[in-house]
């Protein structure tokens, strides 16, 4: 029986993985909690403990069979679950931080890093469990080492809260201010998103949706470094073959995904949900979305072309992965956070990015303004006025956009924060000197735009 | 799409050409009671690279102590030994 693959095939397959950080990002397992709600809070944090223990108790090792199966690594298993503020709501109580430490304690059971859904939908409003949940944000972040949190504050569909962006902005301050012996860390555990998906798999971003089932496994892909290799083989392509190239790198490395998440689905006895084509970077060399832009022909990321080059890299990650997946969702694109890209912490550092630059480019890249140190006297209102920018460049583009800043206590720009490990290290960027203050103060609601009435 | 289960790996060798390569990694699957089922050899830009469809349907170890004892006889032997389960190759290169 002759070999099913040619020897290009295979060794293409072997580079990827060796050479080019080819790997899962993560599987994350997404978990309901809406049947542990209890008038008591820590009843139904008790049984929000118990139904991740059960449910997620085999899937760290079910990740690490999978690697060693598939000979792909596996880098996070992950869990979301239903946002908090609707299992809690049922209590009494004012403020949800027991409910994060019993999440927490459930992480560390199961052995994952990151567990996601301390979280409030409020982008039309919010309820009292909204409202207590998002006072409960810097305590239950400074308190616990593995939740994450997220507030959606806009969508296309019912335009932007500007109550909740003011409100953010000042616990988007606190948190980080909480965290201050740790540069502010807990803000790198808090995303405020407009149009927030569902499915999302990757942090700090990810909840469970209240369309979601039970239980339910979506999966991750990155591979920046095979994206780059192949760029970086064509250096005299047109755009347009440039963008074969790009497309045909994202398809082999979503059929990872594809693979892998079946697999997790099959062993662990969950339904598979989507598969998430998103390149995203990490601080290791060779893992750098900065660095495929730069591979196009950008001296540095952060310069004239850059938007156009991360468009066309968006684009054709989109294009590739979309035939490669019989479900793709989550936020499938090319993130462009500061401090977890190599790449990104060089441009920075030397100032060929800007703070304007990189919200310029969030328009056309997955997600927004992604783990970006800013001076730690920043205001809450400036961080609101940031906050509604990126809101607005969401709802008027229908796609997902997110801000997740950390204002580094005493820290002022020039400085560097460091948070180790996939988080990384950024630089302090500059903001505007300007005050928003008073545009913040407005209060009320930005109206849906024209693009919501598509009915 | 590939549903059906397989069990069959794909060890690559790369690396300098040398006598007893081949011998070498067929002792390791053997004493796994692995079955090669097709093996070809060819030169990748300079590299000489062997590479070999083996069956562990029957294989007396687990997929991952077979790496890790492929990997081990590269080390002694000059070369960098690969195994990779098929299904990666097939979803990546197969629709």
């Amino acid at each position: 029986m002759p070999l099913p693959f040619s020897p290009q095939e295979i060794v293409e397959t072997i580079r990827m993985v060796q050479m080019e950080n080819l790997d899962i990002r993560t599987i994350t397992m997404g978990i309901s909690l809406r049947d542990c709600a209890h008038p008591d809070l820590d009843v139904a944090g008790t049984r929000a403990y118990d139904k991740i223990c059960r449910l997620a108790g085999r899937l760290v090792a079910v990740g690490d069979e999978i690697e060693r199966e598939y000979g792909i690594p596996v880098v996070n298993k992950r869990i979301s679950v239903t946002p908090v503020s609707i299992v809690a709501e049922c209590t009494s109580a004012e403020r949800y931080v027991r409910f994060a430490e019993h999440l927490d304690r459930a992480a560390a059971e199961v052995g994952v890093n990151f567990l996601g859904g301390f979280s409030a939908l409020v982008h039309k409003g919010a309820t009292p469990g909204d409202r207590a949940l998002i006072a409960s944000i810097p305590e239950a972040l400074a308190t616990t080492e593995r939740v994450c949190a997220s507030v959606n504050v806009g969508t296309t569909r019912a335009g932007i809260n500007m109550d909740a962006v003011a409100e953010m902005g000042r616990i988007v301050h606190e948190t980080a201010h909480r965290t201050a012996d740790r540069d502010g860390i807990g803000a790198a555990k808090l995303v405020v998103f407009c149009n927030a998906v569902d499915d999302n798999p990757f942090m700090a971003g990810a909840f469970h949706g209240i369309g979601e089932p039970d239980c339910v496994i979506n999966v991750g892909v990155s591979g920046p470094g095979a994206v780059m290799s192949a760029v970086r083989q064509a250096p005299d392509a047109d755009f347009g073959e440039l963008a074969s190239v790009i497309k045909r790198t994202a398809f082999k490395i979503t059929r990872m995904g594809e693979l892998v998440g079946r697999a997790a689905s099959r062993k662990l006895g969950v339904p598979f949900g989507i598969v998430d084509l998103s390149l995203a970077p990490t601080p290791a060399h060779g893992d750098s979305v900065a660095h495929i832009l730069e591979a196009m022909g950008l001296e540095r990321v952060g310069t004239h072309g850059s938007t156009a080059a991360l468009a066309l890299l968006n684009d054709a990650v989109k294009k590739g992965g979309a035939m490669a997946s019989g479900y793709v969702g989550g936020l499938s694109g090319a993130f462009i956070p500061v401090s977890e890209d190599i790449g990104m912490i060089e441009a920075a550092a030397m100032g060929a990015i800007t703070f304007d630059k990189l919200e310029a480019m969030t328009a056309v890249c997955s997600v927004g303004l992604d783990m970006i140190a800013v001076p730690g006297d920043t205001t809450p209102e400036t961080i609101a006025a940031i906050i509604a920018d990126e809101a607005a460049i969401g709802m008027i583009n229908r796609k997902t956009t997110a801000v997740r800043l950390v204002p580094a206590p005493g820290k002022s720009v020039g400085d560097f924060v460091e948070f180790g490990g996939l988080l990384g290290r950024a630089p302090v960027l500059p903001l505007s000197s300007y005050s928003s203050a008073d545009f913040v103060r407005r209060g009320g609601r930005i109206p849906a735009p024209l693009q919501a009435l598509n009915n | 799409m590939p549903h059906e289960r397989s069990n069959r790996v794909i060890v690559t060798v790369i690396g300098a050409d040398r006598v007893g390569i081949i011998a070498g990694v067929s002792a390791v699957l053997a004493e796994a009671n692995a079955n090669i089922v097709d093996i070809s050899q060819t030169t990748l830009r300079e590299f000489f690279t062997m590479i070999l469809l083996a069956d562990l349907g029957e294989a007396t170890v687990p997929f991952d102590e077979l790496k890790r004892r492929l990997i081990a006889k590269g080390d002694e032997m000059g070369v960098k030994i690969d195994a990779q389960h098929e299904d990666v190759f097939k979803y990546m290169h197969r629709v």
